[in-house]
């Protein structure tokens, strides 16, 4: 039942608009020399930043569209009585939300990272940075949206939950992202873990609550 | 036999409005019941306390493997129908064959009526092959071939040494213990 739950999951996302944290990503990135100008030394410097802004940012399309449809179909009334734990469910959930959110926002922060001008050698260590970034962040998204399944303006106060959670996992990763000598990522990776170890027992909670 | 469901002095509160109390009740392979009662009277609440997703203010509730149908139709929009059903598993051939749906099978289920897609959550029920049978309103949406349909499915399904819990304000095809709850 698990391994059938993370394939819909990723047939779900990729069926709906898995493009659109993606697309969303390029554009914030796209915004920045905007913003700031277009001198190519500023925006190496802070390129690595602003793409991390733009995956926090990113993380949060998603989220409406990970619990609520399948909180209100009637879904996690089945899986329940079916006997898969809570728990189990929103594992299946991380991951699934991570094969359809992960790997596409690494590609386009490759674009990203020419569009800021950020230098070849760097890319290694920020897509590394990116890639536990984003696990982590997808598992944050499922927890948020187990937290607020079935709330009214779900979406507003996903964005108010999930960002302060994520700013830990920014310092690092952004610090990562740029130094690739420094203990950022080992950080970055234990913040990850404790993330993720403890997501699938929040938003089981969570989940169960929405369901009682 | 032992009872394919029980409830034992069982208390249920919704919003703070005490919907039950006391409620004793065992259901034995081959039985029906029907849940009947006006709106808001606790009909849903019943079914959901019977599997498991409402846990009981006081008391106990007992009960075996069993299949819902319910208004919620928990299947992919998108997936045609007989994929839809296949993963929640079971016999899905026979479930289509039974509710009258092998024409539908390769259908989306987003283009399904609503007729159709009660037909679905119940051939949901029929594949499981679940001894316990809750259904929360079966009737609502059914055209009378359908209710036909249904009557033989559960006539089948009791001989069987299955047993059925339906919550329902209409009266149901066939003989049913009645349990009538008040608001």
């Amino acid at each position: 039942m698990i391994g059938k739950l993370i394939v819909r999951e990723v047939r779900r996302g990729f069926g709906g608009p898995a493009w659109l944290p993606a697309a969303f990503f390029l554009l914030v990135a796209t915004l920045i020399p905007f913003a700031v100008g277009p001198d190519p030394k500023l925006l190496a410097r802070i390129g690595g930043g602003a793409l991390w802004v733009a995956a926090l940012t990113a993380a949060l399309l998603p989220i409406e569209r990970l619990i609520e449809p399948d909180r209100a179909d009637g879904v996690l009334d089945q899986l329940a009585i079916r006997g898969v734990a809570d728990e189990s469910a929103a594992a299946a959930k991380i991951v699934g939300h991570w094969l359809s959110f992960g790997p596409l926002l690494l590609l386009s922060a490759i674009v990203g990272a020419l569009l800021l001008d950020i230098l070849p050698d760097q890319l290694p260590s920020l897509l590394l940075a990116l890639l536990v970034g984003t696990v982590a962040l997808a598992a944050l998204a499922v927890v948020v949206a187990s937290l607020t399944a079935g709330l009214p303006r779900a979406g507003a106060l996903s964005g108010l939950l999930l960002l302060p959670l994520a700013i830990p996992l920014l310092i690092f990763g952004a610090a990562a992202s740029g130094d690739a000598a420094s203990g950022a990522l080992l950080l970055e990776v234990a913040i990850a873990l404790f993330i993720v170890a403890g997501a699938p027992f929040v938003a089981g909670a969570a989940i169960r609550a929405s369901i009682t | 036999m032992s009872a394919l469901l029980r409830f034992e002095n069982v208390s249920c509160r919704r919003g703070g409005r005490l919907l039950f109390e006391g409620l004793d009740l065992a259901l034995a392979p081959g039985e029906a019941l029907q849940v009947a009662g006006p709106n808001g009277s606790g009909k849903s609440s019943l079914i959901r306390l019977a599997a498991g997703l409402l846990r009981p203010e006081r008391g106990s509730v007992e009960a075996t493997t069993l299949s819902l149908a319910d208004d919620n139709l928990a299947l992919d929009r998108e997936s045609s129908l007989e994929a839809a059903l296949a993963f929640w598993g079971g016999d899905v051939g026979k479930g289509l064959e039974v509710l009258g749906l092998a024409a539908l099978r390769h259908v989306p289920v987003r283009l399904l009526s609503s007729g159709q897609r009660k037909r679905a959550t119940l051939a949901r029920v029929a594949a499981s092959g679940a001894p316990l049978w809750l259904l929360d309103e079966p009737l609502n949406g059914l055209d009378s071939a359908g209710a036909d349909l249904l009557r033989t499915l559960l006539q089948r399904h009791r001989t069987g040494g299955g047993a059925v819990v339906a919550a329902s304000h209409l009266g149901l095809p066939g003989d049913w213990r009645r349990l009538e709850l008040t608001p």
